[in-house]
């Protein structure tokens, strides 16, 4: 079978199907498909928590006036669902992935540290208890916005306190998480399995961890002298000491520009995964892609003030900032370009993976579009703190990066479940989601143009058709996401058709050569790659 | 009223639908303004607004030839019309024209970006100067040259946010003292805050700056059209952050002087004489004006505060013990905490509102402080 | 660098269940909690913290002395080892981002916001505060004597310098199957290092009371206590990993060839020195 030897051991085997069962399991357990399952289950459920407080907000917004809640209580929903959607639906999704799939697609017998990567998932729950715990304590939870903002964060109560050790612990989590990831793809990749032969996904996750490697310590930084401002008597960001509440601007921006494309770049790679498949074509400029991801990676570190226009840098430091991030536009160019020319030529076929990412593609490109309107500051100053931005990252995070990880649960369930999801299930999931999430996001602009500004409870006269518009369709498309829940249940009941190993025509890495359901262990004998 | 609202809402879905048609034929769209940047009277904003244009015209024309492009390959190319799927994966000269043909876009894109940039930064030589400070929540301003200076803040009455009565035309965008500035006039703004991190923002003047504590920033605008302008607060800054809205009134020259002679006048004649000395009652009744004004965000009108958040004051051991450490409390405010300074009020002001909250609720103390007392505890 | 290179384990060793983790979240969810009531008043703060640092303790103990069993039944093999080496350079590459993110502040706060403060348009908000480093700011009227550099910090410099030096003989001696040499060196090495913390405590206490130097002096107070004070917690930390290593010298663990844990030690060892160099530099000299 092999060039190589490789000696296995086999009573390792039998060691290893002694696992605790119930939820013993779940909670000691050291695989990766296990933890995979777990990360999707958290996030998910976090979405629905994150996506009932949006609901709070469209509530609110439904019409002017003050009707359902309270402003501060809405500036609490405001900040609570952007960190619980970012670090709580998005970011473990995405890990969820890395898990399930990363040993599967270099032929690893699982991560290079199956205990800690228990860790990093475990340490998730009780970084959600401290955020959730927030809304109950005196004060309310924290109601700054998810930038946190000082000297608004020092005013506040216990429950920022509790935020920003919730943040402290995602942190850990996400750093173990990358190294382990980082470690895994360098070390642990079949015979054969060389780095530019490895599927994209593992590639934009490779690059997505040093990201994360690099930024979520300096956002534990800066929550850290947040913290100290807050309760020890330093001055980081306070005028009277010395220091300046722009400080933390900066700082977190530094976090905070890496982490936007920490959200996209998996997402990324699970569409290069998809769209060769449903066109039966191979990846278009796979070594250009692989660079286009690194340049983006780089030039993500030297465009954080783009968040900062108003807040009077001098002129030298707009231009720069301005120049850097048109940039990027070009290595996010050619990645838009690869997939098309992909699909040219091919032979589609448009089952949920691949509609969703064709979705993706056209969504994504917008929010790109309004990303780059945003960069040219003059029109930034117009736009800056308006439902503008506000629609703008909903089109890259929502259709971006959520649309990605639908396309990819839809691609992977019958591999992950043994049961091939419901395709009019998950048509019907992505055209009701593509046509509600327009209707709730693409009024947003107007809005933005027309001057509305974010996070306020209640608006002026002219802002309330478009709001109505919105609210509506953030309804519809909540609902919406209860199909996709429907279709999962029933994959996971192993109601529907028995999946095969190989169930999409087109598909070639190494996660197709296994059954369907995966085996508990997979590739404890490396397989070889020529 | 009942009527009203119903009016009111057919007005909306008349809107609604002319926005709607306007989606599709912009010809329509320009007289519906709540969809577009709102028209400019600075020639900053004219040519943010032109920039803008620009930029949006060049993305439509890219989107439109990008998704062209897939759409023909998806109706083109699909399994089901038997197409055949080619093999290539590579091309080293597409690859080379889609990098550099972006690059070159973008230049095209930053040239004249850059110029507006120029004279944006470009703050020198300016008519006047008003100095504007954020207040959680309402904005004062400052004529430096002109030596007054007043408060603005949201003049919408509760009731309309609550519901309670018909929204009025400009609900959440009127304030009681509006920002006057002449027409014509290079207005340099220097603002700061005094609290939190506000945002002055006026959509048709297309400045938007933080106001940030501690720090000052410059800006400006030459407003080419008398009018009234609106716009709101930019930043969050806490609750009542959606209800800080920015009135300016542009007026001729000749209307502004006179406004100016007013202003002047009206100042000299407010100024009290902090040596007089009041009685108890009248102070209760202009403390509870001032406490309205200054105070019942945090601690509301009646005193209780909100739990966990601001402590009440009736019952408070600071109100109802020695008056001399309420006194540092209110001129001095509590570092660290929302309790913020508040000598920016007058003497007599402050001395009104702290009898007021010594003499109401439970309160029952019976003390009527000076301004006197106050003048003298200010160091 | 291909998966199943020749080693003593011929497989890739991937641990059974393990409740570590678990125990581990509790601790940080008691911790977390904990600090947060604490910092507010809420009285079974201090008891959560507390708790949550015991069930950690145990945690750790736990948790690293099955890695070393591991370790010392020859479960890991080569490939195994090259996983350690990366992901313990990358741990410490995060570790640097740390200390960036505060020595960025230092920066930002010395060369932007404090001239800002004193510029002209600061004048119109704070009239009489003259800009300079250090600073504690326009508002703080305090008055306190900055950190010099000669003196204690030189010291420390030196002191941790050596202890760079003498871990690096007891790694040779380590690879030369000196067992009485690396225990020495090792012994040195931690000696120095709690002599390093014993001489920065002192300089704590100095601060507060001679020098009127205290973590709410302004933003030289922040900057200076934080950085310091974050750099000998890794010095704590530090030590703490290379007494371990001395204790499992002295019971006979690590053989010339396998060893990863000690020089995961000395990585980490070095890095705090680096970091020391540039607090000298950064935060006492310049
Ligand atoms: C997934 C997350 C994600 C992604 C991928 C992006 C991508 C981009 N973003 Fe976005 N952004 C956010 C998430 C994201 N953003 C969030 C969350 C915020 C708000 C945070 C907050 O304040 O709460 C924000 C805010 C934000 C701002 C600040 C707005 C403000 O507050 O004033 C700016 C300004 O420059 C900006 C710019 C960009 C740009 C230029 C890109 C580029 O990467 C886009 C590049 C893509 C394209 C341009 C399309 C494809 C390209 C082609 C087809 C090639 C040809 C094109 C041309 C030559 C034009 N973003
Ligand atoms: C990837 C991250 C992500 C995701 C997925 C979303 C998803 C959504 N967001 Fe999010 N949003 C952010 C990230 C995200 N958002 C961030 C970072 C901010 C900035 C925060 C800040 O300013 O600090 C923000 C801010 C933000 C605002 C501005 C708030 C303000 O400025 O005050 C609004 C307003 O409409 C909004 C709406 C929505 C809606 C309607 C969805 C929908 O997509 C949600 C859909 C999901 C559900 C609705 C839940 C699932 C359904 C059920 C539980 C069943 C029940 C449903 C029904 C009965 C209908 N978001
Ligand atoms: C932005 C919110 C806010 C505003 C406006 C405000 N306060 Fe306060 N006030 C607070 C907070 C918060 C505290 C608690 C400070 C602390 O933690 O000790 C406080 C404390 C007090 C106390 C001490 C109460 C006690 O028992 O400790 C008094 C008296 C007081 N305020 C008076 C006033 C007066 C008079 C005004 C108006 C002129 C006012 N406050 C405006 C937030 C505010
Ligand atoms: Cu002031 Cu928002
Ligand atoms: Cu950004």
């Amino acid at each position: 079978m092999s060039s190589i030897p490789h000696d296995h051991v086999a009573g390792h085997d039998h060691a290893h199907d002694h696992r605790p069962s119930g939820i013993a399991r779940w909670l000691t357990t050291t695989n990766h498909k296990d933890i995979g399952t777990m990360y999707l289950i958290f996030s998910f459920a976090m979405f629905l928590v994150g996506g009932c407080m949006a609901l709070t907000i469209r509530a609110e917004l439904f019409q002017p006036g003050l009707q359902v809640v309270h402003p501060e209580f809405f500036n609490s929903m405001t900040t609570l669902h952007g960190l619980i959607m970012v670090f709580g639906a998005i970011m473990p999704a995405a890990v969820g992935f890395a898990n399930w799939m990363i040993p599967m697609l270099i032929g690893a017998p699982d991560m290079a540290f199956a205990r800690m990567n228990n860790w990093s998932f475990w340490l998730l729950p009780p970084a959600a208890i401290l955020l959730v715990t927030s809304l109950f304590v005196p004060g309310g939870a924290a109601a700054a916005g998810w930038t946190l903002y000082p000297p608004l964060t020092i005013q506040a109560g216990m429950g920022t306190d509790l935020t920003i050790f919730a943040v402290h612990i995602m942190g850990a989590s996400s750093i173990m998480g990358s190294i382990n990831i980082i470690t895994t793809i360098l070390n642990l990749r079949a015979p054969g399995m060389t780095l530019m032969k490895m599927p994209m996904f593992c590639w934009t996750w490779l690059i997505t961890a040093y990201l994360l490697i690099a930024v979520m310590p300096v956002l534990a930084g800066a929550v850290t002298m947040l913290l100290t401002d807050r309760h020890f008597g330093t001055s980081f960001f306070n005028a009277a000491g010395g220091g300046d509440p722009v400080l933390f601007q900066h700082i977190f921006w530094f976090f905070g520009h890496p982490e936007v494309y920490i959200i996209i770049l998996p997402a990324f790679g699970i569409i290069s995964e998809i769209i060769p498949v449903f066109s039966r074509k191979p990846l278009f400029g796979y070594a250009s892609m692989v660079y286009a991801t690194a340049g983006i990676a780089i030039l993500s570190f030297i465009v954080w003030a783009h968040h900062m226009f108003t807040t009077g840098m001098p002129l030298a430091g707009t231009l720069f900032f301005m120049y850097a991030t048109m940039l990027i536009a070009v290595p996010t160019g050619v990645k838009v370009f690869n997939w098309l020319a992909t699909m040219w030529k091919g032979a589609m076929t448009f089952e949920t993976p691949m509609l969703f990412a064709v979705g993706f593609l056209f969504l994504f490109t917008m929010g790109g579009f309004t990303g780059l309107v945003l960069a040219i500051m003059p029109i930034d100053v117009q736009l800056q703190d308006t439902y503008y931005v506000v629609a703008h990252f909903h089109y890259v995070m929502v259709a971006g990066s959520l649309f990605a990880f639908f396309s990819g649960a839809y691609y992977w369930l019958p591999k992950w479940t043994g049961t091939m999801y419901d395709e009019k299930i998950g048509q019907l999931h992505f055209w009701t989601s593509f046509v509600t999430f327009n209707i709730t996001f693409f009024p947003m602009h107007f809005l933005g143009l027309a001057g509305m500004p974010r996070r306020i409870p209640d608006y002026a006269q002219q802002f309330a058709d478009w709001n109505l518009v919105a609210s509506v369709g953030a309804f519809g498309f909540g609902l919406s996401q209860l199909i996709f829940l429907w279709a999962v249940i029933k994959c996971a009941t192993g109601s529907g058709a028995k999946a095969p190993a190989k169930p999409w025509e087109g598909g070639t890495s190494l996660e197709w050569t296994l059954p369907s359901p995966a085996p508990y262990h997979t590739f404890e004998t490396p397989p070889v790659v020529k | 009223m009942v009527r009203n609202q119903a009016k009111e809402r057919a007005g909306r879905r008349r809107v609604g639908m002319a926005g709607i048609a306007a989606l599709l034929s912009p010809g329509i769209a320009l007289a519906a303004r709540e969809w577009n940047l709102q028209p400019p009277v600075t020639t900053i904003a004219q040519q943010q607004n032109d920039l803008h244009v620009f930029i949006f015209w060049i993305c439509v024309v890219i989107f439109i030839a990008v998704f062209g492009v897939m759409f023909y390959s998806i109706f083109r190319h699909r399994k089901s019309v038997g197409h055949v799927p080619a093999q290539f994966h590579e091309n080293t000269l597409v690859e080379i024209v889609w990098t550099v043909v972006p690059f070159l876009i973008l230049l095209f894109m930053a040239f004249p970006a850059t110029k507006t940039i120029l004279a944006m930064k470009d703050t020198s030589a300016p008519d006047m100067t008003v100095k504007i400070t954020g207040y959680q929540w309402k904005w004062g301003y400052d004529y430096l040259q002109d030596g007054f200076g007043f408060y603005s803040s949201l003049k919408t009455p509760l009731a309309q946010i609550e519901n309670r009565e018909p929204k009025g035309e400009n609900y959440l965008l009127e304030v009681d003292n509006p920002l006057v500035v002449p027409v014509d006039a290079k207005v340099r703004l220097l603002i700061t805050a005094d609290d939190v991190i506000h945002a002055w923002w006026v959509p048709a003047f297309g400045v938007k700056q933080d106001a940030i504590p501690g720090f000052v920033r410059d800006t400006w605008f030459k407003a080419e059209k008398p009018g009234v302008y609106r716009g709101q607060c930019a930043e969050l800054c806490g609750k009542e952050h959606g209800f800080m809205p920015i009135v300016v009134e542009v007026k001729t020259k000749a209307e502004y002087a006179t406004w100016v002679a007013a202003q002047k006048a009206k100042v000299a004649a407010a100024a009290d004489d902090p040596a007089k000395v009041w009685d108890l009652r009248d102070l209760v009744a202009r403390g509870e004006k001032v406490y309205a004004a200054n105070c019942v965000a945090c601690h509301q009108a009646s005193g209780k505060g909100v739990a966990g958040a601001f402590p009440a004051l009736d019952g408070s051991k600071v109100v109802n013990g020695p008056v001399a450490e309420q006194r540092a409390l209110v001129l001095n405010g509590k570092q660290g905490t929302a309790m913020a300074s508040f000598r920016q009020l007058s003497d007599t002001d402050i001395a009104a509102v702290i009898t007021y909250t010594r003499n109401s609720w439970g309160n029952k103390t019976g003390e009527a402080e000076q301004p006197a007392a106050v003048l003298a505890a200010r160091k | 660098m291909s998966a199943a290179q020749t080693g003593t384990t011929p497989h890739y060793y991937v641990p059974q269940p393990s409740h570590w983790p678990i125990v581990g979240s509790v601790a940080l969810l008691l911790m977390g909690m904990g600090a947060a009531f604490w910092m507010n008043d809420v009285a079974a703060g201090r008891y959560m913290l507390g708790a949550g640092f015991i069930v950690l303790l145990v945690m750790l103990f736990g948790w690293f002395g099955t890695v070393i069993r591991e370790s010392e039944g020859r479960l890991y093999g080569k490939q195994v080892d090259a996983s350690f080496r990366w992901s313990m350079g990358w741990f410490i590459f995060s570790e640097v981002m740390f200390f960036a993110a505060f020595f960025g502040a230092l920066f930002y706060v010395r060369n932007l916001s404090v001239p800002d403060l004193g510029s002209l348009g600061g004048k119109l908000v704070w009239p009489d505060f003259a800009a300079g480093w250090p600073s504690v700011g326009p508002y703080v009227k305090e008055q306190f004597t900055p950190m010099g550099a000669i003196g204690i910090p030189l010291l420390n410099t030196i002191i941790l310098l050596t202890s760079g030096f003498t871990l690096t003989l007891a790694h040779h001696a380590l690879k030369e199957n000196n067992r009485g040499g690396l225990k020495f060196w090792l012994f040195c090495t931690v000696a120095l290092g709690i002599t390093f913390l014993g001489f920065q405590a002192y300089e704590y206490v100095h601060a507060y009371q001679d020098l009127n130097l205290k973590l709410t002096t302004g933003v030289y107070g922040s900057t200076f206590f934080m950085l310091t004070g974050f750099h000998g917690a890794h010095v704590t930390v530090g030590a703490i990993m290379l007494t371990v290593m001395l204790v499992r010298a002295i019971k006979g663990h690590f053989t010339p060839d396998h060893h990863f844990a000690f020089e995961a030690a000395a990585w980490y060892w070095h890095f705090v020195d680096v970091v020391w160099l540039l607090l000298f530099v950064l935060v006492y000299w310049l």
